[in-house]
């Protein structure tokens, strides 16, 4: 648990710059507190909400997932067909789900080999002292801020073959109109383009925070020294960019796991379960359907896969902290 | 965001660099527009096409409207489903706000000024939310929100959404509590004011921008928030813009220029919103982000 605590938790910019002893010294003087007020009211009117909030809607949910997957259950009256681990046998066995299991797998590699160097890329283009990066820095950013069945109704006009862009610039080209969305082979190749179109500008913006951050000394020193371009890219910014590198790559993953707003209006995870994604799968197969149990062992896999990358990642890139 | 304003300040990076020769600003503008049309020509189809005719779009999906059909939009503005949808969604939105600020915010400033036995365990079990989304546990929670009774209500969305966003909400509070200097709090204290008065009358007040952030980041993931209403909401009357816009598609699935109006209108407050505020906005949305 701590683990998730170090994965997120990181030194505010206020701290940082220099106040941090003055907090540990607040907290040093916590008994002093306790003498001139009692801190029962403050305990007692203030924390439960939260903890009754918390508890209630996102730890017994979980913990209660880990328990009906074990049933086969609607839903109604108590879980009592208890079936032991066959939910996650026949889950296994789910050609669909191995389906959305590759296909999470593909949304996070394209996050991380194609839309974090392009975040990257842009945010170094922006970062130039030139007029106008204000407003190309918003209009990147727009796309995150619209909902993702907005983005995603969009893109399924764009790649309508009877209407869209994409049917016109084939005629414009000569081909014939490829209906994108219904094909097999090439509809999860649309929507990963529609993810990196909504979610790069957000990684842009936290690649221009970090760029902010680096002492423009350190290029000035690189000039004198002669340093091309190139160098000063590899030996200064990327080094020092590492923690938002970090930090994007954590959203990239937690992102791409859940992905689902935007596969509904696109695909609906067809044509033939061939745009899954495990979250789409749970809805379709556990939730519309009813089947609790089965549900239940879907979100029980997820949980496990977040967890172990969370504490993979902890181990491999929190290591030299 | 902090630490912008500082590197300007720090005066010598200034007018350092020499401004890019001719085929640099080339390269420069030349990738950041084109990038900018990928970005915008979806955008601006969708809001073009609802002008059209189906006809018009057919032959001319992208380009400017033959004829303008001011009616595609104007129907939508005149009834009620419109107005109707966005109203559930502000309803569902500000309530999701007020809650969490209000529940994060007391629960923060107990984690953050209080010592007590169980603290630092407490603050972790809040953490454990951010590690895995709403989806993993998104039957029992409809279970649960059945027995409750409270499903097919406002409400029945509202809690879930508060409870998984009180984590990134309490960790954000709590660090930006933790620097309000603690001669203010001795100094109330000898003022013989107890901890509910200081949070009251100096924490709040002290704390305009993390309370800000928080609220933008609490709005915007209710108001374009579908999985939680999808499971929850039963009848049409309730459904905020999410699951109104892929009803409305369902209904004129082939009216294409009726669906991208429809569009169009919905992310338009969206939009303004954010061109209009947007300093805060990008700040809210990656701030809380970053310094989460």
């Amino acid at each position: 648990m701590s683990d998730a605590a170090g994965i997120i938790e990181r030194p505010s910019p206020v701290a940082s710059r220099g106040r941090a002893p003055s907090r540990r010294r607040a907290g040093a003087v916590g008994g002093h507190h306790r003498n001139i007020g009692g801190v029962w009211p403050v305990l007692v009117l203030f924390l439960p909400p939260a903890l009754v909030l918390f508890t209630l809607f996102v730890i017994l949910p979980m913990g209660e997932a880990a328990w009906y997957s074990l049933f086969d259950w609607s839903g109604y009256g108590a879980p009592e067909d208890f079936v032991g681990l066959k939910n996650f046998e026949t889950l296994w066995r789910n050609g669909a789900f191995r389906t959305a299991l590759t296909n999470n797998g593909l949304i996070i590699l394209v996050s991380l080999a194609l839309q974090l160097p392009l975040a990257l890329w842009l945010a170094t283009l922006v970062s130039h002292r030139i007029p106008g990066t204000t407003a190309f820095r918003l209009v990147f950013f727009l796309p995150y801020v619209l909902a993702d069945v907005a983005a995603g109704l969009i893109w399924r006009f764009i790649y309508d073959g009877d209407y869209g862009l994409v049917a016109s610039l084939a005629s414009l080209v000569g081909i014939a109109t490829p209906y994108v969305l219904a094909d097999r082979d090439y509809a999860i190749y649309a929507v990963l383009a529609v993810v990196v179109w909504k979610y790069f500008g957000f990684h842009m913006m936290l690649f221009i925070a970090g760029l902010q951050s680096i002492d423009k000394s350190l290029y000035e020193a690189a000039d004198l020294d002669g340093a091309t371009p190139w160098q000063k890219f590899r030996t200064i910014t990327l080094p020092l960019l590492s923690p938002t590198i970090r930090l994007s790559v954590f959203f990239s993953v937690i992102g791409s796991l859940q992905l689902f707003d935007m596969i509904m209006p696109l695909t609906g995870g067809g044509p033939s379960n061939s745009t899954q994604t495990m979250v789409t799968f749970l809805y379709t197969y556990g939730v519309t359907r009813m089947k609790v149990g089965f549900g239940s062992a879907i979100g029980v896999v997820l949980f496990l896969i977040c967890v172990t990358l969370a504490f993979s990642y902890r181990r491999i890139f929190m290591r030299h902290d | 965001m902090t630490d912008t304003t500082l590197s300007l300040k720090t005066g010598p990076a200034r007018g350092r660099r020499r401004r890019p020769g001719f085929v640099a600003m080339l390269y420069l503008y030349g990738s950041l527009f084109i990038v900018a049309a990928i970005v915008l020509v979806p955008l601006l189809t969708t809001a073009l096409g609802g002008f059209k005719t189906l006809g018009d779009l057919r032959v001319n999906p992208f380009g400017l409207p033959g004829e303008w059909q001011w009616s595609n939009y104007w129907d939508i503005l005149s009834g009620a489903r419109y107005w109707q949808m966005l109203g559930n969604s502000l309803l569902i939105a500000s309530m999701t706000v007020v809650l969490t600020v209000a529940v994060a915010a007391m629960a923060a400033f107990a984690l953050a000024h209080v010592r007590f036995f169980g603290s630092a365990f407490l603050m972790n079990y809040f953490l454990v939310g951010l590690m895995f989304p709403i989806a993993t546990a998104i039957l029992p929670l409809f279970i649960r929100i059945r027995d409750l009774g409270l499903l097919d209500t406002y409400l029945g969305v509202v809690l879930p959404q508060v409870a998984f966003g009180l984590g990134m909400a309490i960790l954000l509070f709590r660090n930006f509590f933790r620097n309000v200097p603690k001669e203010l709090f001795e100094a109330a204290l000898v003022d013989g004011s107890g901890y509910i008065r200081f949070f009251w009358f100096v924490t709040l007040p002290l704390s305009r921008p993390i309370l800000a952030t928080v609220a933008i980041v609490a709005f915007v993931n209710s108001w374009n928030n579908y999985i939680m209403p999808l499971i929850m909401l039963n009848s049409q009357d309730k459904y905020p813009w999410p699951l109104g816009i892929m009803i409305y598609q369902g209904e004129f699935s082939t009216d294409w220029q009726l669906v991208l109006a429809f569009i169009t209108l919905t992310i338009l407050p969206t939009v303004i919103v954010f061109f209009a505020a947007q300093k805060h906005i990008v700040a809210g949305l990656t701030a809380g982000a970053v310094k989460g």
